[in-house]
């Protein structure tokens, strides 16, 4: 792995996990699958722009494929 | 339908080799007097070459058909003096508007920067186009094209290609050095030498239709997904010259494309998107499936593919006939120095080499266009939607919008024909680049930078000229051009985009890209260097 290359951060980092965790469910509680589906897309392109970083997203996706 | 313009009928002509039986022998032949057989004829023409084009037609394209011709393919067609009708009679433009439902989702300017000749993009019905290079051609004493010929097989041999074809008059044979098929999507030529042509067809299908109407709609290219007009569906709009517009339809993989062509079904669809009070006219209707496929390779022994015979991509881009005129580009010189033994046929697959590097970048960004027009999955359908709908407020979304990424030249970034850099340069005139253009002034003259070069090896250099006019490597010439001597950049522009500082040089091929740079002029470098881009060992 290359020293240089930013890494993905897989340590505990989320500000009160429970109470995000409420909030995303929360917030998707009264959609209907599609309307999930939607959000949830979206919200992946949010947050990916928001690292920016290629090798960062990169690892994400392996970590979620795997 | 077809009121616009009136279709030339060429006359066909026997050839006195096949009035008299004789076997003639050719430097080249050339399959096809679409843009890109006609391409052909005419850079074959520029490099001495006496070119022969079969074509079983005797007219020029039916329909508007390829519309867009980007700015490389205006500057090699202006290296043949046949660009200034097409740009004079196109329509010219750079800007595009994207939108989602009723909303902009998304702009582009194609060409954000002054001090070019040629415009990012004209929109030109083919038939013109293809009018102006067969009046070029037809100009030319070593052009002669055959119209109603018609190849029907061809033999390879050790020295050359036989050819057997068909005319009005019957069969005959006739030889050449070298072939270059230019044939198109469904190219006979291929299937002649049993060449491979894979990839993927797309399930989906557009609607094509070429719209005569007077309205005041900007010259930008409209692209619309699931419009009010076509829900669920994307539509473009394209503005031409007489008037003419050309709108597409996407259908969807169901859609029956030989009733979605009757005008009782195309008329309704305009109405809806134009509104009920406008008037227009249909001129010419057309429904197609795309596919993003190419050969494996593009030279089998003599005979050299180009264009859609070569490699196919769906539209999305105008990536088409622009990457076929480059293949001509490419190929003109290459097989100009094998014929004349200054190269050895190694030459010619790189050729194949260069654009089939160039061919995978437009295939990668065609079929990426595609799937986002056209999502293959439930999935993708909601990252798709998911990037429409963020795109209309938050700005981070708009690139990810891809309704179709513009046609450019391809650099050829790790050819072998180049030299690579031994030192710093700034900019963008890597080895392997297309030259950009600048704007010069000669003789007191404005006048543009691309136009001094091309055809031949150029040793472009700035600051104190060189002892010598030109230097020599295996019968090959690079000749020396120098900035300030024989033409001033007064504006600074091509010194910039050239990071031409002091003493630098430039080895420039015919087709006006970059070989090699340094930061002094060095004969023995200079030497090395055209050895290496004309494959001499």
């Amino acid at each position: 792995m290359n020293p240089n290359t930013a890494q993905l951060n897989l340590e505990p980092n989320i500000d009160n996990p429970d109470d995000f965790y409420q909030h995303l469910i929360d917030m998707q509680r009264d959609l209907s699958e599609d309307e999930v589906q939607l959000m949830n897309a979206k919200l992946i392109l949010v947050l990916a722009n928001h690292i920016g970083d290629k090798a960062v997203l990169s690892q994400a996706m392996e970590v979620a494929a795997s | 339908m077809l009121n616009t313009y009136t279709y030339p009928e060429f006359d066909y002509v026997q050839s006195p080799e096949q009035r008299d039986g004789k076997l003639v022998r050719h430097p080249v032949v050339i399959i096809g007097a679409g843009p890109i057989g006609l391409t052909a004829a005419l850079e074959c023409a520029a490099q001495g070459i006496p070119a022969i084009v079969l074509d079983d037609n005797n007219t020029v394209s039916i329909g508007s058909r390829a519309v867009c011709y980007a700015k490389r393919p205006l500057e090699i067609w202006d290296r043949y003096d046949v660009a200034t009708p097409m740009v004079e009679k196109g329509v010219s433009w750079k800007l595009g508007k994207v939108f989602f439902k009723e909303k902009l989702a998304y702009e582009f300017d194609l060409l954000p920067e002054e001090g070019h000749k040629m415009p990012a993009m004209i929109n030109l019905q083919q038939y013109y186009l293809e009018e102006y290079m067969v009046a070029k051609c037809e100009s030319l004493d070593n052009v002669d094209l055959r119209w109603q010929h018609k190849l029907l097989s061809l033999t390879q041999h050790d020295d050359y290609v036989t050819l057997n074809v068909e005319t009005p008059d019957g069969i005959f044979a006739l030889e050449a050095d070298y072939v270059i098929a230019c044939d198109g999507a469904n190219s006979d030529t291929r299937k002649m030498v049993n060449g491979e042509f894979s990839g993927q067809f797309f399930q989906d299908r557009f609607l094509i239709a070429d719209v005569v109407m007077k309205n005041d709609f900007p010259t930008e290219r409209w692209f619309w997904f699931d419009p009010v007009f076509h829900k669920n569906q994307s539509a473009l709009l394209h503005k031409q010259s007489d008037d003419v517009w050309r709108i597409d339809f996407q259908l969807g993989w169901e859609a029956d494309p030989e009733e979605a062509k009757k005008p009782e079904n195309v008329i309704p669809l305009l109405k809806q998107m134009l509104g009920e009070d406008t008037e227009f006219e249909l001129e010419w209707v057309s429904v197609y499936q795309f596919a993003c496929r190419r050969m494996d390779k593009f030279r089998y022994g003599r005979v050299l593919f180009a264009g859609d015979a070569a490699h196919q991509v769906s539209p999305f881009g105008a990536r088409g006939a622009n990457t076929g005129v480059q293949d001509i580009d490419n190929l003109g010189w290459k097989l100009k120095l094998v014929l004349d033994g200054k190269a050895p046929v190694e030459l010619l697959d790189t050729y194949s080499e260069e654009r089939v590097f160039a061919a995978d970048d437009n295939l990668k960004n065609s079929t990426r266009s595609t799937d986002f027009i056209t999502p293959k999955s439930k999935s993708s359908r909601f990252f798709r939607d998911a990037v429409l709908q963020l795109a209309e407020q938050h700005e981070f979304a708009r690139p990810l919008v891809n309704s179709g990424r513009l046609s450019t030249p391809t650099p050829y970034v790790a050819s072998s024909l180049n030299t690579t850099d031994s030192e710093v340069f700034s900019g963008c005139m890597a080895p392997g680049t297309n030259c950009a253009d600048a704007p010069i002034v000669k003789n007191g003259e404005d006048t543009w930078f691309l136009n001094q070069i091309g055809g031949e090896f150029t040793l472009l250099v700035f600051g104190e000229a060189p002892e010598v006019e030109s230097v020599n490597q295996g019968g090959v010439d690079a000749r020396v051009l120098v900035v300030g001597r024989d033409f001033e950049d007064q504006t600074g522009v091509l010194t910039e985009r050239y990071d031409g500082q002091e003493s630098t040089v430039y080895l420039l091929r015919p087709d006006q890209h970059v070989a090699a740079r340094w930061r002094q002029f060095d004969r023995d470098a200079i030497k090395a260097a055209i050895a290496t881009v004309t494959c001499q060992h």
